[in-house]
């Protein structure tokens, strides 16, 4: 078992550390020593001093254009933006003064001048950066009068979001998460002056550009300019309609962020209670994301060794390697848009949303005898991509749509309030049959690397017969775990290896050819990192040589999601992660299964329903899936544009 | 636009700077330029011998350094650049090759405004003239010094003259300014050390280099060194371009242009700021009242509120949109002077909108945001009484 160092980590581990020159700043009157570079923001915040922001954000890069931050730099006339301010040479700040009050205090009531918005009927009220600006300085009335006509666009025309220009603050966040955190550039800046505004190419909708839905921009908007397509009533309508039996599967991710909604810090788990809430709410019988989960390890697995052995046995060459995960809808729209020759590449596996919404309306209808026409399948999802998803004219094998509703975090969060309870009060309580118990494996899916992990507990094991305890402690495997943009990992496997288990009976002849092998594998969040791999493959770099990558849209992997609580940062991201793991680990101290292929509700569905295997006949119907190639600047759908095929 | 002056520029003999800075070490350079005093002519007025000795000390990994030209003229009133540039090209780019040589630099641009593309053939062919003539291109005269210039043509934005915002531009992208530090001279053009100066900056360059720097240093006064072409135009009898030393008054400008009634002058363009004729004893220089070059001219009959409706305007439009002071605020003092105008505004709003200026001067990120109220400002001083008339009785 060895690894070989992250594509992008700066400083290999072991390696000498290196001591990076620092300088002294005065911060009203208090020295501080930061390294050569940091900005006045840093220094004052070692300093014990903060300054108001709202360009700035920690993930991004700096631009300075609120100029909220402003502060005085001895010596210079004019102000200077704190964000990005690099210190090289000794210099003296005072974060405080008459002219940085009268500065900050006139640019909200700028601000607050050119925003059209109300914040009674505004997703964002209570958690909006420009109404916390507006109260921290006071703002008693508007001094420049303000905007009540909207002028500028809404549109309202995407499948996960909505864009009002009108709450538009003009950080350039949105702009900063598209183009540097994911490499998509869906949005740029248009116009000049005072009729500046963020826009798509051309100005088209969103959902006629090579905008993937990730969500990542309305994370980090510090207003209602952005915001998820908002989805409950339709959840409502439903459950108030008695002729209708609404079930919901709730995601990981969700589960290990939701409580930041209700109060509760960043990492704590609120799965059981969360059933307890959805119970209350309305909904007939909540499911665990879980379950399809350990189905997508399977199925994807299983698809993994065939595709090894056509085309690394067999020399079949349409089955090309890598394959890449495709349980995230937003990389797997970057896929289509950006590398569509690599398309080939991509497991044919839908995502665990659109496995169980299909399982759901077929097999679980059936059991149950309910017209599938009744059910009314939602789901809980920390991914704006999601809605896109469910709304894909691939997705409804099952002879209806898949997926009626995907739900993100704050719109359940939403619903919850609305609802008038609390959710850290609530007792816990179990899944519903006949999804019920999940797996450790299923939970991990969450965070970057879950997927990868899964795959490999369930891999290992299929191939060497042994248990994956016996190679990995605790059946963690840590190599693929963490927060670096791209992670490579080599698993060699042993010289013996066990017979082909019954569930890959007749696919494969034996294990032969996989005997001492290396496989070589990949772990990528956030589609700037994926650029990078997938330009490293396109150019027959070292990633090419790998055997499975898995790819998230989003940084951080799903816990990061768009759908997911705001603010977001790597620390909450990182919280969330422990959650998630927690989780996996309760399933291990518990006695809980933590590996897919023993999910029993998992073999039960193959022994019942998917009665010729992973990969086989009815499997391929209901769970696996097609993509199509888009166009790379503007949105196609083999179809043209503007036909609605891409909302 | 004619030429009102006889131009010092137009006498220096060609060559003659580029062959006395190539007889020197690149350092002898800077200093020589230090020693003249000149401060850059685009209007900043930084010390030019300082910015090249900072650009030729910045660390420059592979070795590039760029040298710009900075010939967007996009300031209203002025128009010297022009001139210089379709009469003294050799001049100019002769200038470049200095600075080039001074700094350690193979590349100059010349970024020039969209609307001068009718010079871009005749600055074409005087390039090619002088890779020819041995002056550009590979072993300048001998020396083993290697510099080139290429033309870069702008498209309209005033804002694109600030020299981070053209080098934006430059590299292909929305010209916004940059935050600054790090300064074009450590990390300009792609990341390179880049010197950027205006057209008649390295005009200057190229006749310090060739008369010496106590010419020049004896012109003008101490802290304002030597000639400076205006722009003079409004409501006089002779608009056109002047040479003057720094230093000159107001009032001689003003009289030389055939101004004589005038009421006040906007010295600096959009950008700079209303002298009334009472303070026409001021001088023209970096320590009194600067200029990149504009002088306009207000006559006797005009609204000044009507004057500085105009210029905000230019302001509302010419903004690149980025920061916030910048982009609401000059919308802001329009509407505000409108107001004032029709005898809307209160006493309490004027003081808001003054206060609305002051910030937007020191907290606008780049020099267009930070000047656009400057006009307004000093004729709110300036005219006290008469802009107090335009407030309604119960208002004040
Ligand atoms: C909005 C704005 C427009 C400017 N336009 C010009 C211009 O057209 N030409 C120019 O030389 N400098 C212009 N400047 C000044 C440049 O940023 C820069 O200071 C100058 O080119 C430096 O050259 P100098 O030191 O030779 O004057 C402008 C500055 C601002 C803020
Ligand atoms: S964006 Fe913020 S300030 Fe604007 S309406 Fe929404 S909550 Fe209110
Ligand atoms: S959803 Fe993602 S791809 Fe679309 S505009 Fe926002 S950040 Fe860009
Ligand atoms: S849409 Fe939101 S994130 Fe984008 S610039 Fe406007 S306020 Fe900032
Ligand atoms: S001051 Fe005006 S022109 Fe300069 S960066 Fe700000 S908005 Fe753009
Ligand atoms: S937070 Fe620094 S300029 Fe916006």
């Amino acid at each position: 078992m060895t690894t070989a160092p992250a594509l992008g980590t700066p400083g290999m581990p072991g390696g000498p550390a290196v001591t990076d020159p620092t300088v002294t700043v005065t911060v009203d009157g208090h020295e501080v020593e930061v390294p050569v570079g940091a900005t006045i923001l840093e220094a004052a915040e070692k300093a014990g001093r903060r300054i108001p922001t709202l360009c700035h954000h920690p993930d991004l890069p700096d631009v300075g254009v609120c100029r909220i931050c402003v502060v005085e730099v001895a010596g210079q006339r004019a102000l200077q933006a704190s964000c990005a301010y690099p210190i090289t040479t000794p210099i003296e700040i005072r974060t405080y003064s008459r002219r940085v009050r009268q500065a900050r205090q006139t640019i909200v009531d700028l601000m607050l001048a050119e925003h059209c918005g109300s914040c009674q009927t505004c997703g964002r009220n209570g958690n909006c950066e420009l109404q916390d600006l507006a109260e921290e300085y006071g703002s008693d009335h508007f001094r420049f009068g303000h905007r009540t006509e909207p002028t500028r666009l809404f549109d309202t025309l995407g499948p996960s979001i909505r864009r009002d220009m009108n709450k538009c603050v003009h950080c350039l966040r949105c702009i900063r998460t598209c183009s540097e955190l994911q490499g998509v550039g869906a949005l740029g800046v248009i116009g000049r002056g005072d009729s500046t505004t963020m826009s798509p190419y051309l100005t088209l909708p969103i959902s006629d550009v090579v905008c993937i839905n990730c969500g990542q921009c309305i994370n980090r908007c510090p207003t209602g300019a952005l915001q998820e397509v908002d989805d409950t009533d339709d959840v409502w309508h439903a459950i108030e309609d008695p002729t209708k039996h609404v079930v919901i599967q709730t995601a990981p991710a969700p589960r290990a962020a939701m409580g930041e909604e209700f109060g509760l810090p960043p990492g704590t788990p609120v799965t059981w209670r969360l059933n307890s809430a959805l119970h209350d709410i309305g909904f007939d019988k909540v499911f665990d994301t879980n379950f399809s989960a350990d189905l997508t390890i399977i199925e994807e697995g299983t698809e993994l060794l065939l595709r090894l052995y056509e085309n690394l046995v067999l020399g079949d060459s349409s089955r090309p390697v890598p394959q890449f995960t495709s349980c995230s809808p937003g990389w797997v729209k970057f896929l289509e848009h950006h590398y569509p020759q690599l398309l080939p590449n991509m497991s044919s596996c839908k995502s665990p949303q659109q496995m169980f919404g299909a399982l759901i309306k077929t097999w679980y209808a059936e059991r149950e005898g309910i017209d599938p026409a009744d059910v009314v399948s939602v789901s809980l999802m920390p991914c704006t991509a999601k809605k896109f998803e469910s709304g894909r004219p691939e997705m409804t094998d099952s002879g209806h749509r898949d997926v009626d509703v995907a739900l993100t975090t704050r719109e359940l969060a939403r619903m919850i309030r609305e609802y008038g309870i609390h959710l850290p009060d609530l007792p816990e309580r179990d899944f519903d049959d006949p999804f019920g118990t999940a797996t450790g494996s299923g939970v991990i899916f969450g965070a970057t690397g879950g997927v990868m992990e899964a795959a490999l507990r369930t891999v290992v094991e299929l191939v060497t017969g042994r248990k994956v305890e016996e190679i990995f402690d605790h059946a963690d495997i840590t190599p693929v775990r963490g927060f670096e943009e791209t992670r490579y990992a080599e698993i060699t496997l042993p010289d013996e290896l066990g017979p082909v288990p019954a569930i890959l009976d007749g696919k494969v002849p034996d294990w032969d050819w996989l005997k001492g092998a290396t496989l070589k594998l990949a772990v990528v969040h956030g589609t700037a990192n994926a650029r990078k791999v997938l330009d490293d493959i396109v150019a027959g770099g070292r990633f090419s040589e790998c055997h499975f990558i898995e790819f998230m849209a989003c940084p951080g992997g799903c816990l990061g999601g768009g759908g997911q609580p705001i603010p977001t940062s790597v620390e909450i991201r990182k919280a969330r992660a422990q959650a998630i793991y927690g989780e996996d680990a309760f399933y291990g101290e518990t006695g809980r299964v933590r590996k897919s292929h023993e999910n029993p509700a998992v073999l039960r569905l193959y022994e019942e329903f998917l009665t010729d295997g992973p990969c086989g006949h009815r499997s391929h119907h209901l769970l696996h899936t097609e993509y199509t190639p888009r166009g790379t600047y503007i949105a196609t759908n083999g179809r043209g544009v503007g036909d609605g095929s891409n909302r | 636009m004619s030429v009102r002056t006889p131009m010092t520029l137009a006498t220096i003999e060609a060559e003659q700077g580029l062959r006395a800075a190539l007889a020197l070490a690149p350092e002898e350079v800077v200093a020589t330029i230090k020693e003249s005093g000149m401060k850059g002519r685009g209007g900043a007025g930084f010390p030019t011998g300082v910015k090249w000795g900072l650009a030729a000390e910045a660390p420059a990994p592979d070795g590039v350094r760029y040298v710009v030209c900075n010939a967007d003229e996009g300031e209203p009133g002025t128009f010297k650049d022009r001139v210089l540039l379709s009469e003294l090209p050799d001049l100019v780019f002769e200038g470049m090759t200095i600075g080039g040589y001074a700094i350690g630099s193979a590349h100059g641009i010349c970024y020039l405004r969209g609307e001068y593309v009718y010079l871009l053939e005749d600055l074409e062919a005087c390039l090619a003239r002088r890779r020819e003539a041995g002056l550009l291109g590979r072993d300048v005269l001998g020396s083993g010094f290697d510099f080139d210039i290429e033309i870069h043509l702008g498209s309209g934005a005033y804002v694109c003259g600030e020299e981070t915002a053209l080098i934006e531009s430059l590299e292909g992208r929305r010209g916004e300014p940059r935050n600054r530090p790090p300064f074009p001279v450590v990390s300009g053009f792609h990341g390179a050390p880049t010197v950027v100066n205006n057209v008649e900056t390295f005009a200057w360059a190229a006749a310090i280099l060739a008369r010496g720097a106590d010419w020049f240093a004896h012109i003008g006064t101490d802290r304002s060194t030597g000639p400076k072409l205006l722009s003079v135009s409004g409501d006089v009898e002779r608009p056109g371009v002047y040479e003057f030393p720094l230093g000159v008054s107001i009032r001689e400008v003003v009289e030389a242009a055939g101004g004589g009634e005038a009421k006040a002058a906007i010295v600096g363009g959009a950008a700079g700021t209303c002298v009334p004729a009472r303070d026409f004893d001021r001088a023209i220089s970096y320590e009194d009242v600067s200029t990149g070059g504009a002088v306009i001219v207000v006559g006797p009959w005009r609204d000044l509120l009507e004057v500085a409706e105009n210029l905000q305007w230019f302001f509302v439009n010419e903004s690149c949109g980025q920061c916030t002071p910048c982009r609401v605020g000059n919308i802001k003092l329009l509407e505000g002077i409108r107001r004032l105008r029709a005898g809307e505004l209160s006493r309490r709003e004027l003081d808001d909108l003054v206060g609305l200026g002051h910030t937007m001067q020191i907290a606008s990120k780049c020099g267009l945001g930070q000047a656009a109220p400057n006009v307004l400002l000093s004729i709110i001083e300036h005219y006290r009484a008469e802009v107090l008339g335009h407030i309604p009785v119960g208002a004040r």
